[in-house]
């Protein structure tokens, strides 16, 4: 088992695997970069919308085909008719924002659950019917890449990358509108057709990725990478790049584990592996990531109690707190009997005089003093400049005459 | 070529509204504004809350859509002549924890002269410093937006706009939320903005500055009630029009007769 995963890994399994995993590569990689803007345009449900209205069209498709035919499944005429009833159902959404008081949100449940209720209607019928290739329908619920034709891997891999030059064409276009659509359009950019085209982008990604995930799926691929990776970065272009990268590497885990045995469904193997990337992210990026607010709290927490401990010593008052003695300890500032060492009492001459120029800073700043971080424990010398501590100096009042 | 029916006010100003009236739900908030912004003025908005000021800039600009009235930039339709303006939106209108640092939001001012096959460049990326430096900024152009004060965020807009070298800097509240420092270094960059030539329109809320800040005023309150320079237009009988009788007489013979007394009188609190 592992064996054959690893050939999968590693594209010997095959040439129409290979080309499967690519074409799901690059998809999942347009669907992360898609996402990216959508999620930072906050309509992030959109895609769940647009998903589940593709069934009807898709199962309208497969009849039409399966009476003309002979057969339901071809791809290229699924994805019209999935792409057309997922056009239908955006306009509604549209519509309903546009025309009523309710919010995007509510039209969105409205609309994906009549859609797919409609659709599911459409499929019972089906298999009520002597159409061929039935059982290739369920394929688009949950996605299979097993039996995927070369030319259909082809056809996905091909809209992949046409949909990838199209992000690269209107990246700017698409972060100006997600920051700020009131200056985009003082600048001359129609935010109403960048909006569109947003939503036409996602729709297409949607619709190409029904085979390879399923369309309950494909949301994720949408939603998922994009979070992950704004865990790793501040900067909106890294964050669109890191989305397209995790998704891909999201794909290609997916696709790959899928081969492994028969049956295996495609798109839950993706949407599991881009989810380990996700946590992965959230417990260790170093910006925003779990570990790292806990060490910061922990770091914040001893400089408290030291600098807490320090202004004790320097007013000659006793020390209960058992953290706070010991890491006075640690340092060397008190000895085990409480008592404070002479390198200890310079220490607290030093925190006493710190304390007075942040206490002068803020009476002075009080906006800037406001957005520091930690404003008052972290040594002054770091925060400020040079110059703006000898100005602060040269304001201070004399010290009041130490105990 | 402008239309040659133009006024030679209208061909001159950097942005000239006539006619312009907006509603919301039926109801016009702003409703027929005349305003011709003199070139090279510094042009205060005034007027109490909810008397559409930010609308009529939104609605100017081509943000908010009109009911009718025309809007013209040096004689032609606004929509040819984006390149001469630059705005500068309120602060609390986006999302500050948007994955950008202080130099991304400044050059997104660049935005439009930049094809999509280049990458940004050392030119482009000097001309956003140097904005940056104009606002007292460079030194947070690798910060993440959302870490900056209020006063920051406000001078990181103002850079953007900067950038865009344009002829009339449109700024809805600059002063709104921020401290009395950054007022100051705000207020030096848009006087030394018009002294290079250039024209400022601004959405104002601090009666007590006008004097100090602006040259120009256009009182309204949906309806424009006056407009001209500071001394003609920012009279008492104006004022006590604009606000409805809001202002007690103390105030407004503080504000009109010795400008520069001092304290500070918030429009819209009484």
């Amino acid at each position: 088992m592992m064996e054959t995963w690893w050939r999968a890994l590693t594209f010997t399994l095959g040439y129409n695997t290979s080309l499967v995993t690519v074409g799901a590569m690059l998809l999942a990689a347009a669907a992360g970069m898609v996402g990216s803007f959508v999620l930072l345009r906050k309509r992030a449900l959109v895609s769940d919308a647009i998903s589940h209205s593709t069934l009807p069209g898709l199962a309208l498709a497969f009849l039409v085909m399966g009476v003309w035919q002979g057969d339901g499944r071809v791809l290229p005429a699924l994805l019209a008719g999935a792409a057309a009833s997922a056009a239908l159902g955006l306009w509604l959404v549209q519509r309903i924002g546009e025309r009523t008081r309710l919010g995007e949100d509510a039209a969105i449940g409205a609309v994906l659950s009549t859609f797919f209720a409609f659709g599911v209607v459409l499929i019972t019928v089906i298999q009520t019917l002597s159409v061929r290739g039935q059982s290739g329908l369920t394929g688009y619920l949950v996605g299979a890449t097993a039996g995927m034709l070369y030319s259909e891997a082809l056809l996905i891999a091909a809209c992949a990358v046409g949909l990838l030059l199209a992000l690269l064409v209107w990246r700017r276009d698409l972060l100006l509108l997600c920051f700020d659509a009131d200056f985009a359009r003082t600048q001359g950019f129609d935010t109403g057709r960048l909006d569109l085209l947003l939503l036409l982008l996602l729709m297409a990604v949607v619709v190409i990725g029904l085979k390879v995930t399923g369309l309950i799926l494909v949301v994720a691929l949408t939603i998922i990478p994009p979070v992950a990776a704004r865990f790793w970065t501040d900067q909106p272009m890294r964050m669109v790049a890191l989305a397209a990268l995790l998704g891909a590497l999201s794909g290609y885990l997916g696709v790959s584990l899928s081969s492994v045995r028969e049956g295996l469904p495609t798109g839950p193997l993706i949407v599991l592996a881009a989810f380990t990337l996700f946590l992965v992210s959230f417990l260790f990026s170093p910006r925003r990531g779990v570990l790292a607010s806990l060490l910061a709290y922990r770091r914040l927490r001893q400089r408290v109690h030291l600098r807490q401990g320090l202004l004790a010593l320097g007013r000659d008052e006793p020390i209960f707190d058992g953290l706070t003695l010991k890491l006075l300890q640690r340092r060397g500032h008190v000895r085990r009997d409480g008592v404070a060492t002479p390198a200890g009492l310079a220490a607290a001459r030093d925190a006493e005089h710190e304390e007075r120029l942040w206490a002068l800073y803020r009476r002075r700043y009080p906006d800037d003093a406001l957005h520091r971080e930690h404003a008052g424990l972290t040594p002054i010398g770091q925060v400020l400049s040079a110059d703006a501590i000898m100005a602060l100096e040269a304001e201070l009042p004399p010290a009041e005459t130490a105990r | 070529m402008p239309d040659s029916r133009l006024g030679k006010a209208v061909i001159a100003s950097p942005l000239a509204i006539q006619g312009l009236t907006v509603s919301y739900d039926h109801r016009p908030v702003v409703h027929s504004v005349d305003f011709i912004t003199p070139p090279g003025s510094m042009s205060a908005i005034i007027g109490p809350n909810g008397a559409g000021k930010s609308t009529l800039l939104k609605a100017a600009l081509g943000i908010t859509r009109r009911l009718s009235g025309e809007v013209r930039v040096f004689g032609r339709p606004l929509e040819q002549e984006t390149r001469h303006l630059a705005f500068v939106p309120q602060r609390s209108s986006v999302d500050w924890d948007f994955p950008a640092r202080v130099i991304d939001v400044v050059g997104m001012g660049l935005y439009r002269d930049l094809r999509w096959w280049q990458f940004g460049s050392r030119q482009l990326r000097r001309r956003a410093m140097e904005s940056l430096a104009r606002v007292g900024m460079e030194g947070f152009a690798e910060r993440q937006i959302g870490q900056l004060s209020g006063g920051q965020q406000q001078r990181v807009f103002l850079a953007r706009a900067l950038v865009q070298e344009a002829d009339l800097t449109i700024l809805d509240e600059p002063f709104a939320g921020v401290d009395a420092a950054t007022e100051a270094a705000i207020i030096e960059v848009l006087k030394s903005l018009r002294d290079e030539g250039r024209t400022l329109l601004c959405v104002h809320h601090d009666l007590a500055t006008v004097r100090d800040y602006f040259d120009h005023v256009l009182l309204m309150n949906v309806r424009r009630i006056a407009a001209g320079p500071v001394d003609e237009a920012f009279t008492e009988e104006n004022l006590q029009a604009t606000y409805g009788g809001r202002l007690s007489p103390v105030q407004l013979a503080r504000l009109v007769e010795s400008p520069r007394a001092g304290r500070r009188v918030e429009a819209g609190q009484r």
